[in-house]
This record gives C-alpha cells, sequence and structure tokens, in this order.
C-alpha cells in the first residue's frame, strides 16, 4: 500500500469511527443488543429439566413403595403430585398439568417379593420428545438408586451384575447453560455482525454517498478495508463484552486461553463482517439488505449451527446447507474453549474452515462490488 | 364496508403483484419448512462412540454387541489402550467411550458388582444426557439378560416406561408442527409490519388519511389481508407436515384453526402497531425483527418454558407463539379439542385485542 | 500544453444506454452525440427522466455505455475510467455528505481521498470556505446545515483538489431561490478565475441563460446544442404580453389558445404570454398585447412542439365536472393564528389566510418555510399546535369522514400505489371514496377518457412515465369531483408541455368553482395562482395576486422584476441584516425531514 493510498484508508476509517461515535445507533447494536439478548436469553434457554411436573399413584400403600415413592420426593429432577387413581393422573396429563406418571400397581408390595419383580408403569408425555427423552433417564437414574439402597438396606436379592460409572467430560453436571451460552454468543454476535455490515454500505448507497466515493481515486479494496476494519473491532468489542457476561454472570467455566478464543474470535468475526458485506453489496439499499440480513442470519444460525440440535443426526443434505453456517465451526470452538480448554484437534480444523469461509466471503464482497452503478 | 372490501382488494392485490413479495410468501417458508423440517431434531442416531474392551471376554463381546446392535451407535474405534481416551473425546471423533474393566467376567461370576464405565462428552450437555440414557437403557437390559441366564433374582420393581403421544419419541412429531406456527408467525409480521410503513414511505398514506376511510376502516382493511395470508400460508405448512411429514393430526381440526385464527389476529396486531409506530420500512423490519427473535427463543419451540425461571417464564406469557405451540402440539399429537384448549385460546385473544387497540390508538395519533 | 487540450474536454459519440429488468426496457440515453469545448459553463437541461443524471454517470465513468464513445479530456471513459476519476470533479445529485461529519471533517475526508497534500490544505480551504461564505460554520455538522449550505459543501468537497472538469449534477434541485443565486454566483466565479469546464445539468429552464452552452435533453435524446442564444433568437419577434380589456385571465388563455397562429399560451399574472408561430398574426379583438423578451422556456417548447411534430401546446377541453354543490360560503378556507411546533422548533408561525371559493391559492417558499407543514394541517394530516382551520366549515382532523370526502388531495412526487394496474389504483380510490355501481364505473370511465389514461389501463402505476404519473395522480384525486383540491408541489418535475397541460385543466377547475389549495417551490407557478402568499420561517412575508406581489419588488433598478426577484427580495426584506446564509440554515430542520 503506497502512502496515498494509506492515507486514503486512514481517511475513510476516521470517517467511519467519527460516525460510529456520533450514531448511537450502531454502538446499540453493536453492545446493547448483544447484552440484553444473552441476558434474557441466557435465563430463559435451557434444556435441562428440572422440576419435571409428576404425577404419582400409589393404589396401596406400604413401606416399599413409600420408599420407592421417596426418590422421586428427593431428587431435584421432580416435582411430584400424588394422584388417587390412575384416571385422575391421566386426566391430569391430558391437561398438561403433568408431564408423567408414575403408578404403583395394588400389588405392588407382592409382585416385588416374587423373582420376576413388580413393574412400575410409567407413562410420559412424549409430545416432547427430547424433554421425554431426558425425563425417561431421570427415571432410571431414581430407580436404579432405589434398588442398589434396597438391596444394601434389606441385605437381600442378588447384586445388580453391572456396576455402571457414567462420566461426563468437560460439563460433570451436565448443566445446558453451559453448553447454550457459548452458541448463544456465536448465534447473537451471527446476528450483530451481519446486520453491523449490512446497513452500513447499504447507507452509503442510499445517501448517495457511495456516488460521491466512487468518482474519487478510491478504490474499492480502500473502501472495503476502511468499512471493515473500525465495524471488526466493534464486533470484537461486543463480543468480548458477551464472553464476559457469560463468565461473570452465568458462570460459564473459561477453560481455554484468551488468545485462542480472541483469535478464533477475530476470524469468526470476519466471516460474519464478510457476509454482511456480499448482502450490502448485493442489496443496496438498507431495506433489502436488512430483510436479506435477518432471513440468512437468524434462523439458519440457530438450526443449522448445531446450537441446539446436534448436526450429526441430520440429513445429508442439511448436513451440507450447514457447511456455510460461519456460526456452526465457531459454536464447536466456543464449546471446546470454554468447557474443554484449547482442543487443538477441535480448534484447528474449525479454525481453518472459518478462515475459508472469511476468505471466500471477503473475495466475494470484492469480486461482487463494482466502482460502477450498473 | 364497500370500502373495507376496496381496501382489502387493493392490499391484496399490492401484495400479490410484487414478485419479491411472492417469493417471501410462498417460496421461503416452504424451503424453510423442509430444511429445518429435517434439521430441527433432537434424535440422536449414528452417535460415534468407541469401545475400549480390557476384558475380551465373552461376556465383554455380548456387552459391545447390544450396543453396536442399537441404531442410536454407530462404532467409530476400537482401543487398545486407555490413552487415546480423552484425545478421542477432546477432537469430538467420539461423542462416547464405553470402557470394560479387566475383570469384567470374574467380577460377573463372583457376584461382585463389574465395572462398566461411561464416558460422554458434556460439552453439548443435552446430546451428554440422552446418550446417557440411551447406554443405561442397553446396560441395565444386559443386567436383566444376565440375571435371567443365571436364574438370579431379580430387583425387587422394574421400570416400565411408554411415553403417551409420541410413542416413538420422534423430534420431528415435536418440531414440525412448531414450525407451523413459527413461519405462520414469521409470514404474517413481514406482510403486516411493513404494510403501512411502506405506504409512509410512497406517500399514500396520507393520500389515505384524506380520503373518507376512517382509521377504523383501514384497521380493519390493513388486517384483514394479513389474516387471509396468515391463514392461507398456515394451512399449506399444516397439509405438508401430515402428508409430507406424516405427523398424525390427531386432533379437532376446528379447535386447530380458531387457533390458528386467534394467533394470526394477535400476531397481525402486534405488526400493525410495530408498523404504526414505524416511519420507514427500515424500522419495520427492525422492530419485526426485535420482536420476533426473543418470541421464538422464549417460545417453548426448541426450549421448553417450564425450564425457564419465574421472571422469563412471566415475559413469555404476553408471547402469542408459546400459546399457538401449545395448540399446535396438542391438536396435532394428543388429539386435544376446544375443552383441553380454551386456557391457550383465550390469552391470545386478549394479545389480540390489546394491541389492535394500539394499533387503532397510533393511527388516530396521525402523525407521520 | 498537453496533447489532450486540443481535443474538446468532453465527447460524446452516439453513446447509447438502455435499463432493463421484468420485461421493460427504457432507453435512458439514446444516440448522444456532443462536444463541449474547454471552459465555460455547460448546461444539460431537460426534465426528470430525460436522461441527464445517466449521462452524468456515463461520463463520470459510474455506468458504461451500452454502445458509443466517451471521451473526457482525451481519455477514452471506457478504457480508464480510474484516470478520468482522478482528473474530473463530480457532484451527484444528491452530493454524499456525511451528514455525522462536521463541515471540516467532510473537507478532511475528501482531501484525503484526493491525495492532497497536508501542506496545501490550509490555503485550498480558506479559498473554498471564502468562496461558499461557510467559514462560520466548519465545527457544525452537515446533517444540521440548511439544503443550500449543503450543496455549497458538497460544491467545496468536489473541489478540495483543482479539478479540469466539473460535472454537477442538478445542485440547484430543492434550493431556495437566494441559495440559488449563490451557488451560480461561486460557480461563475470558478470558471472565470480557476479556468474550469463545467457540465451543469438543471430541470430549471430558467438556468439556461446563464450557460455558455447548451444541451437540451428529452426522453433520453439531444434535442438540440448551441448557445441559449441559439434557442432564444428565434423566437424574438414572437412572443408578447396579452391583457384582455375585460374577463378573466383564463378566458383570455382560452381565446388565445384557438386563436391560428399561437402555439403557445401561459398564464403569468393577470396577463398571458402568448408565442406565435410568425411575427404577425391575426389577433382576436378586444386584446392588449405587448411585445415581450423570447426566453429559454419559449425555444425549448418550440423545439419540443417540433420534435413532436405537433402544433401547439394544446387546450384539452374543461373536465366534465357538475359544478360543486355547496357554493354558499365564499370563504372556503379559513385559517387564524395556525401554529405548528416541532419540540423547540417552530414550524408554522400564527399564520392567517382566508381562501375563497374557486379560487386558485398558492403558498410558496423554499423547502422548509413551512408551507408543507400549513399544507398538511390543513389537509387533517397534522394537528395544530395552535389557532384555528376551517376547511369547508370543518377542522378535517376531527371531522368526520364524510367531510373529508368533500375534498380531494395529490400528495408530492404523485404517491400512488406503484404495484397496482392503473385501473385498480382507479378503482381502489373510486371505492375509498365511498363511489359505487353505476356512478364508480361512469367516474372510472371519465377518468381513463379525460386523462388519456385508457391505453394503459392494465400497466403498473411505477412503470408510468412522469407525466403520466402525474395525470393518473389527479384523476385518482378527482374520482369523487371534490369542492376542494389540494395539490402538494404538483408539476415538480415534468416538462414544460406536461405542466401546462396541467394547468390548464386546474385553471378549468377553478373555472368550475372548485377551490385550489397548491404549495410549490417553483417561482413561474406562481404566476397561476389567483391569489399566493410567500412563506418563509414559518411566517407569512407576503400575500397578494402574482402581479402586486412583482409590484411591491419593482424598484428602478428593475422595474419588471420576476417571481424569483420578488421572492428574494422578500426575504431580504424580511430578515433584514442577516446574511442569506444564516436565513438558509433555518430553513434545514425541515428540510432534514423531509429527505428522511
Amino acid at each position: 500500500m503506497n502512502g496515498a493510498a494509506r492515507r486514503r484508508v486512514r481517511g475513510l476509517m476516521r470517517k467511519e469511527v467519527v460516525q460510529i461515535m456520533r450514531d448511537p445507533s450502531a454502538l446499540a447494536i453493536a453492545f446493547l443488543l448483544p447484552a440484553i439478548l444473552l441476558w434474557l436469553f441466557g435465563y430463559g434457554v435451557t434444556l435441562d429439566a428440572r422440576r419435571v411436573p409428576l404425577g404419582i399413584v400409589v393404589e396401596q400403600p406400604g413401606a416399599l413403595a413409600a420408599s420407592f415413592v421417596a426418590g422421586f420426593d428427593r431428587s431435584r429432577y421432580f416435582a411430584p403430585h400424588r394422584y388417587q387413581s390412575g384416571q385422575a393422573a391421566e386426566r391430569a396429563m391430558a391437561a398438561g398439568k403433568v408431564s408423567g406418571i408414575v403408578w404403583l400397581r395394588v400389588d405392588f408390595g407382592r409382585q416385588a417379593r416374587t423373582a420376576r419383580g413388580a413393574p412400575v408403569g410409567i407413562v410420559i408425555d412424549g409430545v416432547d420428545a427430547n424433554t421425554a427423552r431426558l425425563v425417561e433417564g431421570y427415571v432410571r437414574q431414581v430407580w436404579a438408586l432405589w434398588v442398589v439402597a434396597t438391596a444394601a438396606r434389606q441385605g437381600t436379592g442378588d447384586p445388580i451384575p453391572l456396576d455402571i460409572r457414567p462420566l461426563v467430560r468437560f460439563n460433570p453436571s451436565v448443566n445446558s447453560r453451559h453448553y447454550l451460552i457459548p452458541g448463544l454468543i456465536a448465534l447473537i454476535m451471527t446476528l450483530t455482525g451481519a446486520l453491523l455490515t449490512a446497513l452500513v454500505i447499504a447507507r452509503e448507497w442510499e445517501r448517495g454517498t457511495m456516488e460521491a466515493l466512487m468518482v474519487t481515486p478510491v478504490t474499492l479494496r480502500d473502501i472495503l478495508i476502511a468499512k471493515l476494519v473500525p465495524y471488526f473491532a466493534l464486533g470484537m468489542g461486543g463480543m468480548f463484552g458477551s464472553v464476559a457476561i457469560a463468565v461473570l454472570l452465568f458462570g460459564v467455566p473459561l477453560r481455554g486461553s484468551i488468545v485462542v478464543l480472541t483469535f478464533c474470535a477475530a476470524l469468526f468475526m470476519l466471516a460474519t463482517l464478510g457476509m454482511g458485506l456480499v448482502i450490502s453489496t448485493v442489496a443496496r439499499n438498507q431495506f433489502v439488505a436488512g430483510q436479506i440480513a435477518l432471513i440468512t442470519t437468524f434462523l439458519p444460525a440457530f438450526i443449522l449451527s448445531g446450537f441446539v440440535f446436534d448436526l450429526h443426526s441430520t440429513p445429508g443434505f442439511v448436513q451440507a446447507i450447514s457447511h456455510v453456517v460461519a456460526a456452526r465451526y465457531f459454536i464447536a470452538i466456543l464449546q471446546s474453549v470454554f468447557l474443554a480448554g484449547d482442543v487443538w484437534s477441535v480448534i484447528l480444523p474449525n479454525a481453518a474452515y472459518l478462515a475459508l469461509l472469511a476468505a471466500i466471503f471477503l473475495a466475494l464482497a470484492r469480486a461482487l462490488a463494482r466502482k460502477r452503478l450498473d | 364496508m364497500a370500502r373495507i372490501i376496496a381496501l382489502v382488494i387493493k392490499e391484496l392485490q399490492a401484495i400479490l403483484r410484487d414478485r419479491r413479495g411472492r417469493v417471501v410468501l410462498f417460496a421461503a417458508p416452504l424451503i424453510q419448512l423442509m430444511v429445518f423440517g429435517y434439521a430441527a431434531t433432537f434424535d440422536l442416531n449414528r452417535v460415534p462412540v468407541a469401545i475400549y474392551d480390557q476384558d475380551g471376554s465373552a461376556a465383554s463381546r455380548q456387552l459391545v454387541a447390544r450396543f453396536l446392535g442399537a441404531p442410536a451407535f454407530a462404532l467409530a474405534d476400537t482401543l487398545h489402550s486407555d490413552h487415546r481416551i480423552d484425545a478421542l473425546i477432546d477432537s469430538r471423533a467420539v461423542q462416547m467411550v464405553l470402557v470394560i474393566g479387566r475383570h469384567f467376567t470374574r467380577d460377573l461370576l463372583r457376584g461382585r458388582a463389574a465395572p462398566v464405565q461411561v464416558i460422554v462428552d458434556g460439552r453439548n450437555s443435552n446430546t451428554a444426557l440422552i446418550i446417557e440414557g440411551y447406554a443405561n437403557t442397553i446396560l441395565t437390559g444386559f443386567d436383566d439378560a444376565w440375571r435371567a441366564a443365571r436364574g438370579g433374582r431379580g430387583p425387587p420393581a422394574h421400570v416400565v416406561i411408554r411415553a403417551r403421544y409420541n410413542p416413538a419419541l420422534r423430534s420431528q412429531w415435536f418440531v414440525v408442527p412448531g414450525i407451523v406456527a413459527l413461519l405462520t408467525q414469521v409470514v404474517t409480521l413481514v406482510v403486516i409490519g411493513l404494510s403501512v410503513a411502506r405506504e409512509r414511505e410512497a406517500g399514500t398514506f396520507d393520500q389515505l388519511l384524506v380520503t373518507p376511510l376512517t382509521e377504523l376502516d383501514i384497521l380493519i382493511g390493513k388486517s384483514v389481508p394479513g389474516l387471509l395470508i396468515g391463514m392461507v400460508e398456515a394451512s399449506v405448512i399444516v397439509l405438508a407436515a401430515v402428508f409430507w411429514f406424516h405427523v398424525p393430526l390427531r386432533g379437532s381440526i376446528g379447535a386447530l384453526y380458531a387457533g390458528l385464527l386467534l394467533f394470526v389476529t394477535a400476531v397481525t396486531g402486534v405488526g400493525l402497531a410495530i408498523s404504526a409506530v414505524s416511519a420507514t420500512q427500515q424500522q419495520a423490519l427492525l422492530g419485526a425483527f426485535l420482536f420476533m427473535v426473543p418470541s421464538v427463543i422464549l417460545s417453548g419451540f426448541a426450549t421448553p418454558i417450564a425450564n425457564m425461571p419465574l421472571w422469563v417464564e412471566r415475559i413469555t406469557l404476553v408471547n402469542p407463539l408459546r400459546y399457538m405451540l401449545v395448540i399446535v402440539r396438542a391438536t396435532f399429537l394428543e388429539g386435544a379439542g376446544f375443552a383441553t384448549l380454551a386456557g391457550q385460546l383465550w390469552p391470545m385473544a386478549a394479545i389480540g385485542a390489546v394491541n389492535l387497540g394500539l394499533a387503532a390508538w397510533l393511527f388516530r395519533k396521525r402523525t407521520t | 500544453m498537453m496533447a489532450g487540450d486540443d481535443a474538446p474536454a468532453l465527447r460524446l459519440d452516439r453513446v447509447c444506454r438502455r435499463f432493463g429488468g421484468g420485461g421493460r426496457v427504457v432507453d435512458a440515453v439514446e444516440e448522444v452525440s456532443a462536444a463541449v469545448a474547454h471552459g465555460g459553463i455547460t448546461g444539460l437541461i431537460g426534465a426528470d427522466g430525460a436522461g441527464k443524471t445517466t449521462l452524468m454517470r456515463l461520463i463520470a465513468g459510474l455506468l458504461r455505455p451500452d454502445r458509443g464513445g466517451i471521451e473526457v479530456l482525451g481519455i477514452d471513459v471506457r478504457r480508464d475510467p480510474l484516470a478520468v476519476q482522478g482528473e474530473i470533479g463530480y457532484m451527484p445529485q444528491r452530493f454524499g455528505l456525511y451528514e455525522e461529519l462536521t463541515v471540516r471533517e467532510n473537507l478532511d475526508l475528501y482531501a484525503d481521498l484526493h491525495g492532497v497534500a497536508a501542506a496545501a490544505r490550509e490555503a485550498r480551504y480558506a479559498t473554498l470556505m471564502a468562496m461558499t461564505g461557510l467559514a462560520p460554520f466548519t465545527a457544525r455538522r452537515a446533517g444540521r446545515l440548511s439544503g443550500g449550505m449543503k450543496q455549497k459543501l458538497g460544491l467545496a468537497c468536489t473541489l478540495v483538489q483543482p479539478k479540469r472538469l466539473l460535472l454537477l449534477d442538478e445542485p440547484t434541485v430543492g434550493v431556495d431561490p437566494v441559495s440559488r443565486r449563490e451557488l451560480w454566483e461561486i460557480i461563475d466565479r470558478l470558471t472565470a478565475r480557476e479556468g474550469v469546464t463545467v457540465l451543469f445539468s438543471t430541470a430549471y429552464l430558467d438556468e439556461a441563460a446563464r450557460c455558455r452552452d447548451v444541451l437540451l435533453l428529452h426522453e433520453g435524446r439531444l434535442l438540440a446544442q448551441g448557445p441559449p442564444e441559439r434557442f432564444t433568437a428565434p423566437m424574438a419577434g414572437r412572443i408578447f404580453r396579452a391583457a384582455a380589456r375585460e374577463g378573466g385571465r383564463r378566458r383570455l388563455q382560452a381565446v388565445l389558445a384557438a386563436t391560428p397562429g399561437v402555439i403557445d399560451t401561459v398564464i403569468e399574472g393577470r396577463f398571458v404570454r402568448v408565442v406565435s408561430e410568425a411575427a404577425s398574426w391575426q389577433t382576436p379583438p378586444g386584446i392588449d398585447l405587448v411585445a415581450a423578451a423570447p426566453r429559454f422556456e419559449d425555444g425549448f417548447v418550440d423545439a419540443l412542439l417540433r420534435a413532436r411534430g405537433t402544433a401547439r401546446t394544446g387546450a384539452p377541453a374543461a373536465p366534465a365536472l357538475p359544478a360543486p354543490a355547496s357554493g354558499a360560503a365564499k370563504t372556503v378556507i379559513a385559517v387564524e393564528r395556525l401554529t405548528r411546533r416541532f419540540g423547540d422548533f417552530i414550524a408554522v408561525d400564527a399564520i392567517s389566510f382566508e381562501v375563497r371559493r374557486g379560487e386558485i391559492f398558492g403558498l410558496l417558499g423554499a423547502n422548509g418555510a413551512g408551507k408543507s407543514t400549513t399544507f398538511r394541517m390543513l389537509c387533517g394530516l397534522l394537528p395544530a399546535s395552535g389557532g384555528r382551520l376551517d376547511v369547508a366549515g370543518y377542522d378535517l382532523r376531527r371531522a368526520a369522514a364524510a367531510a373529508r370526502g368533500r375534498i380531494g388531495y395529490m400528495a408530492q412526487k404523485f404517491s400512488l400505489y406503484g404495484d397496482l394496474t392503473v385501473g385498480q389504483n382507479l378503482a381502489f380510490f373510486a371505492s375509498a371514496y365511498g363511489l359505487r355501481g353505476g356512478r364508480r364505473a361512469a367516474r372510472i370511465g371519465w377518468a381513463m377518457a379525460e386523462f388519456g389514461l385508457g391505453a394503459m389501463r392494465d400497466a403498473a402505476a411505477r412503470d408510468l412515465a412522469l407525466g403520466y404519473r402525474q395525470r393518473l395522480a389527479l384523476a385518482a384525486a378527482l374520482m369523487h369531483a371534490p369542492d376542494i383540491l389540494f395539490l402538494d408541489e404538483p408539476t415538480s418535475g415534468v416538462d414544460p408541455l406536461a405542466r401546462r397541460e396541467f394547468w390548464r385543466r386546474i385553471g378549468a377547475l377553478a373555472e368550475a368553482g372548485v377551490t385550489v389549495l397548491v404549495t410549490t417551490h417553483f417561482m413561474e407557478e406562481a404566476e397561476y395562482c389567483d391569489r399566493l402568499v410567500i412563506m418563509a420561517q414559518g411566517r407569512i412575508l407576503a400575500e397578494g395576486t402574482p402581479d402586486a406581489i412583482r409590484a411591491g419588488a419593482a424598484d428602478a433598478s428593475r422595474p419588471d422584476p420576476t417571481m424569483e426577484d420578488a421572492f428574494i427580495a422578500v426575504i431580504g426584506k424580511a430578515t433584514g441584516a442577516e446574511n442569506g446564509a444564516e436565513t438558509g440554515a433555518e430553513f434545514g430542520a425541515e428540510t432534514g425531514g423531509k429527505a428522511a
């Protein structure tokens, strides 16, 4: 870059910074919006099933039945409600008052003494398949604890053949907030990053400033660099704010290094801003740019990024589409850096993908931008 | 009346003559339904697992076979020492490692509990819990089989779990009805939210206000097209859900449509209120967006409302999508009718009434 | 001497450029060939849609021609647009000032972009600031400047680096007459002092006289080229000012328009300006004629008529409107101490006036003078902060819907539903005004026939040419035969023939008893009004007939002032010692809002 070009870029950048400082909406999109969304969603979004309302029907009270039911009372996952009959519990479930029913029949005590043991009928509301599966797991846990405790107390019955020792790495308390919040950061930064740049270039077209710039000796590279650098800084500021909220407010552990996080966040920001630049060079007016940015960022980053829905299990065409969603790679990195540490085998390939996406989007923006109006 | 009909006809003509409008209305939702209908799934299949069988006996191979026979798991790696376990999980090459101890058979035969370790990647806690659940089911099955084969006495009770309404626990059955509500909201909001702002920008809104049309006429004339388009859109997506995704529609179609009608009315009210306060289409778009993002995330579409803290749950009470999601899922899967859904219908009616009233008041202010 | 200096500053050789998309192709510029010599101001003159901006952009290398060659300062634009852009200054129609930046910061930015050395800046800035009179405002944000000052700053930014060729695309549009004069003075000085060649596009025909050379564009074609005298000279001796000994000016115009040998008639206060085919013609009896000096517009109309093969600017039959029923009250619109505040800003400051039935009443003023705010309050679109207003016995803001059925409204920019066809637009407005059944069909039929819209019934409104859009907008406003017609900037941008046609219709409506209230910033249009007020800074500075207002500004140096002279005199008197730039600054507040 020669002296004239440097001066041009510096001039444009200074202009951009002054505009940002004097126009509160850009600062609001960069800092306030992520903070509010992260704060609200951080509390609002959790997949853990806690205090699941559970209907309990004990047709014939007894010591054994009481000890079985007590397990559900003790569990932090359940909020048990007693019902006199199975029918009453079923009605409560149909009305959505309970998500599951534990039903100890009249002959529970007698059957428990047989070799086969007593069957405990458990009905789970399967509409929300995910929650249903989690509830199923919790129920089995309560049951397994009860079996072990009963065996120990009575000193009777054969021991349980397997001693299952589950070990959940990185997130031992399986707190879904710890995995959702890094995803939320990526989701929110996709939105703000694309929105910021999608609107700023389109705004220059609309106000006619672009036309005035174009007849100066300025090159497109100058304009793109001058746009990219300040908004990149702004986006990174928003990113650090979000990370701070995640760690300080929500107590998500940050096990990896800040350096790695910053580096990957920078790649992600470049890819996202690059996409915003592509959108705004294509759209040329704020309204269309905004529309495209909304359609192409929020729902795809929400659904196709592995944020809540696991990508492994989706059909091939969906996985293929997900490759252009930058959030997908960044979420993988964030989840590792937050919960696992600097796992190079995750970080390097995903960072490479992010770099590739950033390069593609920036090159595309450069190729699509014309120093002409047609 | 004739004036309102003219307004409705004009509005529909304006929406449908615009090519971009037609794409936004019809093509985009169907594409999204297809992609998201397949993408938005919590089901796990072919989860990559690694197995470290230190015992290598007949019994341990039996246990391994149970894992590999389950559709949920797929063997990604077989280990012969423990030093690669961490690396495999860290790099996400596998999501679970099953470690069978060296004295597995000996412990089993001696009647001592044989240790089996299940190591799960907890970065995605939801997946981790589901994997753990799957593994537990398989291990319990092995327990029962082992005991039965030895004629041993089982535990005093065992659980028999049935899932009501969605016995195979397919999340598509849960998600696709949700998308019906989601996309209906997006389309209605886009059509309605921008309509007044577009007229303001073009200057035609002034033109309308100086005609003998009253604010109420304009309000109705603007709402009805949104209602019509929203209902048509919803019907198309319902048909796709039933005939393409084969989600059973068990409940009362009347109740479903009553819900949709109230829902679209409520969203129309929100859209008109946004539209009335926005001076430009851009502001309207941002407004629609700022309503849409929280309304989707705090609706129970992907994450259950019951899990949210009380204060967040209270916020969701003003979110029409929250009620509509319950209604679509209840009518599709639970076979619900009017009686069980009354508690969902009236809040939407109330939200709609408040928002339409607000929009009417904002129109009356007439300032541009 | 550079080799390029032998060549003209600009050479266009059969330049064509069309825009297409959606099955509709428009020839924006068609087969334009011209050469512009070095030095002086060349005017690029034509109505909106004539192709002025497209041609400017082609020259600046922002668009590529489909065919033809463009050579700027000896450089082929097609081959090396960057080299051209380094040599020329270009000020687009809406010059891209960064509104959040101050005057100084805007200058710095463009100095950086043009690579002006730091050492050279202060001297250059001083020259530019002195030239534009912006020196006291260097710390003010561009967004807070008035329309005129923004244009001057835009010009200064274009000039941070001295250029040999300057392209100015409609720099005077929407600028008040005072600032317009100042801009011209700046440009005149520039060409004289720095020897710059200027290409200046405008839709104001009176600006042609200030140019050395004129390129006349119409519908993408170059109609004629030459010094302005070439357009006015053939008209010498053919221009007259007629006055009737009895009867109104509109009757006089109708009589003259039908007289053989007359090709154009325009109302000018109580006179009618007549353009004849030849120096002598058979004047109808009872009319006093005085010879008048030809203007550029006369030559333009003459050229247009010849290009179209039409003999004269036609006089349409009076619209078949039933005479409005409510004729009892003579005063139709009454305004007393009407005030409107926006926060601290007083947009309209206790104004009072009355409009009588069948009168054409004008609100004249620059952008931001408060005329649009007044207009919107009268239509009931904006509540008044104080004062009383009465339109046909109602305050339209509080009136029942039925009262609004008596007014017709034509918004700025001819607001129509662009996606709807002509037929759908008319059908909608007919229904919106409560017409139904046979009457509705009859009125739609009337509009189609009267305004010549039948052939384009199924065309989308946004695809219509500007003149037709204007007709459709008027047709929609007249659907229900209103008693009162509100027109907001009704002829901005349309060509002179369409403007004549429009005003004849309005004249006929007024004759039929319709009261017309019109806002305009075109000074010439004031001549069509029966009475008018001149507004500035929310106050009425002058009120009366066009003749009275012009007469009020007459003095020894200017015995027969134009409406623009009168306007400047009125403003000057009101602001007294304040300088013109400051006056402009106060205009700014509303201008910004309108642009948003």
